[in-house]
């Protein structure tokens, strides 16, 4: 979906929120409350400028508005792939957002990702992946690599992986398959405000996944290994 | 001395803590292995790459995790990724002087890429939990594989990193850059471009390391000693902080159409700007000689 109509969905038409070089921020009302959006868009790759742009927007939200619910808006063609970001220290620039939205949750600021479009590897995990919780709409996608390249990387037969990825989630793109493993709490279909209105309502402040990827079957082993390492004589 | 870089995992822990003291949690003989590896066929290992428990360091009580290399590049899948969220979770409720991460990584395992991606994130709150209870967390990189990836935003997340020169620290591996962007981009065979973008020296410099230490195993511990009291809060000011110095140096670097020398190299120009003098020479200097020149 277009972000800008998915804001109108959510916000309806005059939502005030604008685009800059892929990156998207607003202060939107909803149910006569204030929140901040920070997102992204033309599946983005994240590089240095544009996790220190969002890192921007969330530190400020902190300061500025505390306890402001933050909406984060996800479509992302993963980390950018460039020798200039490495050097210039983008796993610390995007650790740099991943603590700033940590920041903003342990301040009280309910913290809601959703993927509209796409999320990909290193460009969702200091993103929705760091969020109370993480949504997405149904017709995204979210992977860290298609089957083919897949196939190439691990030297497994291609056919092989297809026929096990309609079982196992673990390995094929698809929200689906993160909502199996919990790491998609829930997808948004039909009525997004309702939808938005139980996220900030009802979205746990807990990391929960492992137990959600568990219950759901789609990762039943992380929790329990968990659980053996804190009993562990 | 002992080369960090060339040691296993369990060599790491025998040598760098106090003598006999580790005491490992999901053991090999409890074979937790990973399922995927196994559905695909692919060869399991007893621990999934990772080792985690208590031990002593200088007579201080420490958590600690080592990710072993020679097992998938040390890539992080569901039970690997459970094993460390399990420790720092565990950290939280007992309270040991410090949590120690022997990391060496590629990142994500790719066999179980959507399980991995969840549980590097879930390592991420679990580290920030510790951290923000005070206790430091303390990153060690120095092995052959260098932290790539998912691991290589752990590491950053953590209150204090000891990096060797042949250490590696960054998010995407030059082949993958190589791969997508061409041999122009990035010549992963160009070892001395890999270094001076992704090994520890240029980590020392930039500040994104907090101790260079040369490739022995002894120096790795005496650092981590050394950074045991070292607990760093992650306050907002703290994050600002962190904010105007990401930015100035995004802004230090020139942008390469600015450039008029197209073989000027990118890492001496940051160095440069940095305030590094002679900044050409770093490469050949001792561990010793650069560790004086920081300037952040």
């Amino acid at each position: 979906m277009q972000w800008n109509s998915l804001v109108t969905q959510l916000f309806g038409p005059y939502h005030g929120m604008r685009e800059g070089g892929d990156f998207l921020q607003g202060e939107v009302i909803f149910d006569g409350e204030p929140v901040a959006v920070i997102g992204t868009t033309n599946h983005a790759p994240i590089g240095v400028r544009l996790a220190l742009a969002q890192a921007r927007v969330v530190l400020d939200t902190v300061t500025q508005h505390p306890g402001r619910p933050i909406l984060l808006l996800i479509d992302t063609q993963g980390q950018q792939l460039r020798r200039r970001d490495e050097l210039l220290g983008i796993n610390r620039a995007m650790a740099h957002l991943g603590a700033s939205i940590d920041l903003a949750r342990r301040r009280g600021h309910r913290v809601i990702g959703l993927v509209y479009d796409q999320a990909l590897s290193g460009g969702f995990i200091t993103s929705g992946l760091i969020a109370d919780a993480c949504y997405a709409l149904p017709e995204a996608e979210i992977r860290v690599m298609r089957i083919p390249a897949m196939a190439r990387v691990t030297k497994l037969p291609e056919e092989k992986l297809t026929a096990l990825s309609q079982s196992n989630p673990v390995f094929a793109p698809g929200v689906q398959n993160y909502v199996a493993m919990g790491g998609v709490r829930a997808l948004w279909q039909g009525d997004l405000q309702a939808c938005l209105r139980e996220a900030l309502a009802h979205t746990p402040t807990e990391d929960q996944r492992a137990r959600d990827g568990a219950e759901r079957g789609g990762r039943r082993m992380a929790a329990a290994v968990v659980r053996r390492v804190l009993d562990a004589a | 001395m002992i080369s960090y870089a060339e040691c296993s995992a369990r060599e790491r822990l025998a040598l760098l803590l106090d003598a006999g003291s580790f005491h490992e949690w999901l053991p090999p003989s409890e074979r937790v292995t990973s399922p995927h590896l196994a559905q695909l066929g692919v060869p399991c290992a007893f621990d999934d790459g990772v080792a985690v428990g208590r031990a002593m360091l200088d007579g201080h009580s420490v958590f600690v995790a080592a990710q072993e290399g020679a097992f998938m590049g040390g890539g992080v899948g569901e039970v690997h990724g459970a094993k460390l969220v399990g420790l720092l979770q565990r950290a939280l409720r007992d309270r040991p002087a410090a949590v120690l991460l022997l990391a060496e990584s590629g990142g994500v395992r790719l066999h179980e890429a959507n399980a991995g991606l969840i549980a590097v994130s879930e390592v991420m709150r679990a580290l920030l939990d510790v951290r923000a209870a005070g206790m430091p967390v303390i990153v060690l990189i120095g092995g052959a594989n260098g932290c790539f990836g998912g691991m290589g935003i752990v590491a950053r997340c953590a209150d204090h990193i000891v990096m060797s020169d042949v250490g590696r620290l960054a998010m995407s591996g030059p082949e993958v850059i190589e791969a997508s962007h061409g041999v122009d981009e990035f010549d992963s065979r160009d070892r001395a471009l890999v270094w001076r973008t992704t090994g520890g020296k240029h980590r020392w410099l930039t500040g994104d390391c907090d101790a260079l230490v040369e490739d022995d195993v002894a120096a790795f511990r005496a650092a981590a000693i050394a950074a045991l009291s070292g607990s760093k809060p992650l306050t907002l000011a703290a994050l600002e902080q962190e904010h105007v110095l990401l930015t100035e140096r995004l802004h230090a670097l020139p942008s390469t159409g600015t450039t008029n020398s197209t073989d000027s190299d990118e890492a001496t120009l940051l160095w440069t700007a940095l305030g590094i003098p002679d900044a050409q020479q770093v490469p050949e200097l001792s561990v010793d000689a650069v560790r004086a020149l920081r300037t952040v």
